[in-house]
């Protein structure tokens, strides 16, 4: 075989990435186009797709169970994606101290990230127990009265916001990492200017990690607006659909009522929604985000 | 001024053992549940240390009938590891293609490659659902096992920025003695990216073995069930059969390869930190 130096350079590149090329087209693309095609059908499985124009977009905006669903969503991501990256960088910053057993902390915080899944969701089933769950036990500590927790539906969503925090482990190793790849040449000087320790942390530390908090922000929004496991294996939605969230409420809609065209075209406002708040928080955080080595897209 | 910053180490301290203890709890009382008995268990408020250690709840899991705990660990293994051989295997080689080759259209496909990490699953499996029905794959472990091996962007990510730190000197070196494209590949940038492969392959393995989206469409007999689908099956009502003490000592088994991994992935990785620091 002879190919001149710019062919031989095509041709391995294509042929060591055609796995993933085929993937990305049978597994991705297609149901990209597929999903947008199902959307403006009725569907159900048994008989074949109905064209139905934008008959599904319109119910959806007329549908209450719809706009709960956004709403719980909306909440659940608004409080408990803040909360825990704000938390698990306060945590590593005070890991990220000269005090001792050190290794001991990161372990423990960390810890709780590995019981993810179904597992957590066992375990906080339990713990919030109405009865005899260890949470109400902690709280009558403090003379609080035991509550319904996944019975309440004004509790339910708050349940596994708590829930959430537990999981900021992971984010904190990141955060540590990152901390500990600051220049302690930077945070020396700014301490030989007098820089008290408030404006260090905004002058120096937080633009030098900022762009991996940047990339946690968006990679846990996308994650809090896919929640499913807690609302499949506790709640199922309830009570009064206080917990039914955007994607298991897509997932009922398909798998249970065997609406397809509703669920796909509840999947691609999924897909906008996503596509809108990347480019959202992208575009304004060049106010916030300073790129190591000048300017990087 | 030492006195305001020891105070300040002194608060930190205190905070990090509160907040510590806070974290550690519910995983104390998870195994403190699991070793209890039926009566103990359901006692308010709760016992820290159960009055006598029932092992033998580990022992019924498994060979409770209605349970099957067994068919729902194997299950999960094998799915898990499959997918982590097609996840490391395929993400190597697309990745080392990325890192090595400026082919045309390399740029655009290497953005369109990332914008996939942030696909939602959601927003596509119901025509991966469709796709998989047509083609018979239903309650068979193929539609959580064959999407592995054509890569995922992440790991692939992750691999193409390790590649890109290897000298092209190795390259020519290779060159010189006559390798092929393959061989290099092979035989240069694979054995080094030990620590590299290690963190995809658990990466891989801890998404396969906590998923639950996947199984709940795919698989409907019992006897195909993985781990999360089997133990959200044990609290839904019809298994509710399955006492709090038994479902904690699943929690539990499920989640200890997850745990063994990072165990032996930690000094994996100060491995590949210290490797590469000699260098």
């Amino acid at each position: 075989m002879k190919l001149s130096a710019s062919g031989r350079e095509n041709f391995y590149f294509y042929l060591f990435i055609m796995p993933w090329l085929i993937g990305f087209i049978i597994f991705a693309l297609y149901p990209i186009a597929a999903s947008l095609f199902y959307s403006f059908t009725d569907y159900d499985i048994i008989s074949s797709p109905k064209f139905v124009g934008l008959a599904n977009y319109q119910e959806l905006f007329q549908d209450d169970l719809f706009y709960k669903s956004i709403w719980v969503t909306f909440k659940y991501t608004i409080i408990s994606v803040p909360l825990t990256l704000i938390l698990s960088l306060i945590f590593a910053m005070l890991i990220n101290q000269k005090i001792p057993a050190k290794g001991f902390f990161r372990t423990a915080m960390y810890f709780p990230s590995m019981v993810s899944g179904v597992s957590m969701s066992l375990l906080w089933f339990w713990i919030f127990n109405p009865q005899i769950g260890f949470f109400n036990y902690i709280l009558s500590w403090f003379g609080v009265k035991p509550q319904l927790w996944f019975l309440d539906e004004h509790l339910a969503l708050w349940a596994l916001i708590i829930m959430s925090f537990w999981g900021m482990g992971a984010g904190m190793l990141i955060f540590l990492a990152a901390l500990q790849g600051v220049p302690a040449s930077l945070l020396e000087a700014a301490k030989l200017d007098g820089a008290s320790r408030w404006s260090t942390f905004w002058n120096v530390t937080f633009p030098m990690i900022s762009p991996i908090f940047l990339f946690q922000l968006i990679m846990a929004i996308i994650e809090s607006f896919q929640v499913f496991t807690p609302a499949y294996v506790m709640t199922q939605g309830g009570p009064n659909y206080s917990t039914r969230f955007y994607v298991y409420h897509l997932y009922e809609s398909a798998f249970k009522n065997f609406r397809l065209g509703y669920a796909s075209a509840m999947a691609w406002l999924l897909l906008i929604a996503v596509l809108i708040i990347t480019y959202i928080i992208m575009k304004t955080s060049n106010r916030y985000v300073y790129y190591e080595g000048g300017k990087e897209s | 001024m030492m006195n305001r910053q020891l105070i300040s180490r002194g608060l930190a301290f205190l905070i990090l053992i509160v907040c510590t203890a806070a974290m550690i709890s519910p995983i104390f009382f998870m195994i403190s549940t699991s070793l209890k008995t039926k009566s103990e268990m359901l006692l308010f408020p709760p016992t820290w240390i159960p009055q006598s250690f029932q092992w033998d709840n580990f022992k019924e899991l498994f060979t409770n009938e209605e349970i099957k705990f067994g068919v729902l660990y194997q299950n999960s293994i094998i799915i898990a590891v499959l997918t982590v051989i097609g996840t490391v295997f395929s993400s190597a080689v697309v990745a080392y293609g990325f890192s090595r080759y400026r082919g045309k259209g390399r740029n655009l496909l290497f953005m369109l490659m990332i914008s996939t990490m942030m696909l939602p699953y959601p927003a596509i499996m119901i025509p991966q659902f469709l796709l998989f029905s047509d083609m018979n794959w239903m309650d068979t472990f193929l539609p959580l096992i064959v999407p592995a091996f054509f890569g995922s962007a992440y790991q692939i990510f992750l691999l193409r920025q390790f590649f890109n730190t290897l000298p092209n000197e190795l390259y020519d070196s290779g060159k010189i003695d006559g390798a092929s494209e393959l061989r290099m590949f092979s035989s240069i940038a694979l054995p080094l990216s030990g620590p590299a492969l290690a963190t995809v392959a658990i990466f891989s393995f801890v998404w396969s073995w906590n998923d639950l989206l996947g199984p709940v469409l795919y698989l409907n007999s019992q006897e195909k069930f993985t781990l999360p689908i089997g133990m959200a099956a044990m609290i839904s009502s019809k298994f509710r059969i399955a006492p709090w003490n038994l479902l904690m000592c699943a929690a539990i088994m499920a989640v200890i390869p997850v745990v063994a991994l990072f165990a032996v992935a930690q000094k994996r990785f100060t491995e590949g930190i210290v490797l590469t620091g000699i260098k």
